[in-house]
């Protein structure tokens, strides 16, 4: 069956945005190639004729009357965010240097 | 137990409506036993005497006033803390939470309101509901009040063990793969996961969208039908919610309680018995299994083929959702940010996110990002739906048959707190029997069928189509009906007394 590497958990990780330390990259190496090894069973009866499904129940879109409701306030929208300034979000550097 | 604590819900609203009783009495009694007792269970994440009591005012004013009240009116509740509380902290168990005061109710937090119930307070749970043992909170594990070295299951273990800690009468919780019927059952307790959609789940914070369902948990059957009536029906701010009117699940209760069950088929799902089922399981489940069968109800064996695909296929479901969801957690708008200064979004990001998450938090999310990536997708993830397809043909197959299925809640009863810890897939075993509800979107249930060998709970769950949630009450009160007078008195009768701390 499938192995999961150290290496795959990195990309992994970096891609889900988790720095992970390196005993957890490990660790996590061996847990999540167990893991796959167990759910991969799915295929065993997942063949081509069966239809995918996304959703329990059958749904159709939603909308709403096209009528103006008060959004929540700029203080309450900011009051737990971990900095603000001048009414909005403050957020750290976006791009990084080029090297 | 005697006094206001150890009153159901039906009989304390009762008291509250004859007068007999204030609301501020009632919901002071179980503040009193909150800090009597938590110190030892810890059910509770966050406690809230003063909102409660407040409520619980506003109450009995409108009652002095003589204004007609909803049935609930007074009674104090506790709330699982995925669902977000405007003023109140909600942490959903993470410390990427950590002191976060919601801008806004949930839609159940708001009907609860509106219905008059007080909100003692949060309720512990795994970290965003990843868990079948509260041990993966980032507060600390809940303890079983029957057992207090012993997982309350999970996720929504603070839920159930505050109902069988008498430090509430009812509480919310949230069911993805069995987070409100496990710990239901490992407590002694009654539980409820609604059809998918018919509970509201805007303010609830995502764990699986597609598999997510808020429901009541309660003592008694049918306290947990009224608070499911309080909670359910259909709104406009979730477009999973179901627009059709619920069905009479309160009617249902009281009339499953008088005990007939003629005419009612039900179906025992073979693929969720035998090998992995402790004995004193298999024991209780037969026996509710007779008293059924008494009661008038036709007992058939029922195959769902499918079903042993389930927790692989909810394995790799659920970690692709959550992967998903658990993206908005970015340091950016609320929670925690750990940022030294020098770095980008990115970094800050990733470095919050490492500090900010549990272990089973990150094994999941790394687990949905390889489900769902390049070169991966249709093996996995791709698969896995297709088995959920299989999974509803197996419930749409067996519902031609019978009325409801059932089957044992858990395979087990409550194991020691740490003793899976190390090792996911036995934890991940625990879901075996609830998780094809969530997949097919059918309701189910969970209620007390009796103590196994080791004196500790055991649940019996009962499964009906969708939109059939009456159905669930009105076979589970047959069997508390019939379990009960057996008994003498409801088994949580039988739960050690805990050493109240003096104050």
């Amino acid at each position: 069956m499938s192995s999961i590497s150290r290496d795959d958990v990195a990309r992994l990780a970096q891609l889900a945005r988790i720095d992970l330390a390196e005993t957890e990259l490990d660790r996590l190496a061996g847990q999540l190639t167990a893991i796959v090894d167990a759910v991969a069973q799915v295929s065993q009866v997942a063949t081509r004729d069966v239809q995918a499904t996304s959703h329990p129940l059958p749904l159709t879109n939603v909308f709403r009357a096209d009528v103006v409701h008060p959004p929540l306030g700029q203080q309450a929208a900011l009051a737990a965010a971990p900095a603000a300034e001048d009414g909005r979000f403050r957020v750290p550097q976006i791009m990084g240097e080029e090297p | 137990m005697s006094g206001l604590i150890g009153r159901t819900a039906v009989e304390l609203a009762q008291a509250l409506a004859n007068r007999e009783v204030s609301s501020r009495e009632a919901t002071q009694a179980h503040l009193d036993r909150i800090a009597a007792v938590d110190g030892s269970v810890h059910a509770f994440l966050h406690v809230d005497a003063e909102g409660a009591l407040a409520a619980a005012d506003a109450v009995d004013a409108r009652r002095a006033a003589g204004e007609q009240l909803p049935t609930l009116a007074g009674v104090p509740v506790a709330v699982k803390d995925v669902l977000v509380t405007q003023g109140l902290p909600t942490t959903a168990g993470s410390r990427i939470l950590q002191g976060w005061v919601p801008p806004y109710d949930a839609t159940v937090v708001r009907k609860l309101r509106a219905a008059g119930l007080p909100i003692l307070g949060k309720t512990n749970m795994d970290e965003f509901a990843m868990g079948s043992s509260t041990e993966h909170s980032a507060y600390g594990p809940t303890h079983n009040p029957w057992d207090l070295d012993r997982i309350p299951g999970g996720s929504g273990g603070g839920s159930a063990a505050a109902l069988a800690s008498y430090q509430a009468p009812l509480s919310i919780g949230s069911d993805t793969g069995g987070s409100i019927r496990q710990p239901a059952a490992v407590t002694g307790t009654v539980g409820v996961k609604p059809t998918y959609g018919g509970v509201s789940r805007y303010g609830v914070i995502a764990l699986a969208s597609s598999l997510d369902q808020v429901g009541p948990c309660a003592r008694t059957v049918l306290d947990t039908a009224l608070l499911h009536e309080v909670i359910g029906g259909h709104d406009p701010a979730d477009s999973t919610s179901l627009a059709e009117p619920m069905p009479d699940i309160v009617g249902a209760a009281r009339l499953g309680a008088t005990g007939d069950l003629t005419g009612v088929r039900i179906g025992v799902v073979r693929e969720l018995s035998g090998e992995g089922y402790q004995d004193g399981v298999r024991t209780r489940f037969e026996e509710s299994l007779d008293l059924l069968r008494a009661s008038g109800a036709e007992i058939v064996e029922v195959s769902c083929p499918n079903f042993p695909y389930a927790l692989a296929a909810y394995y790799l479901i659920l970690p692709s959702e959550a992967s998903s969801n658990l993206a908005r957690f970015d340091a950016m708008r609320y929670g925690l940010r750990v940022d030294d200064g020098a770095g980008t979004v990115e970094r800050v990001m990733g470095a919050t996110r490492a500090v900010g998450f549990g272990d089973e938090v990150k094994r999941r999310i790394i687990l949905g990002t390889y489900a769902l990536s390049a070169g991966y997708y249709d093996a996995y993830y791709g698969s896995a739906q297709k088995v959920r397809t299989l999974i509803q043909r197996d419930f749409d197959a067996a519902f031609t048959q019978v009325d409801v299925l059932v089957s044992p809640t858990a395979p087990t009863t409550a194991f020691r707190l740490g003793e899976k810890l190390d090792d996911p897939l036995a934890m991940y075993l625990n879901d075996v029997a609830t998780i094809p509800a969530n997949l097919a979107g059918v309701p189910g249930m969970s209620l007390p069928a009796g103590l196994a060998e080791d004196g500790l709970p055991v649940g019996f769950q009962i499964l009906a189509p969708a939109r059939a949630d009456d159905r669930l009450y009105l076979v589970g009160a047959a069997l508390e009906t019939a379990l009960e007078s057996r008994w003498g008195g409801p088994l949580l009768s039988r739960v050690p007394n805990l050493t109240e701390v003096a104050r």
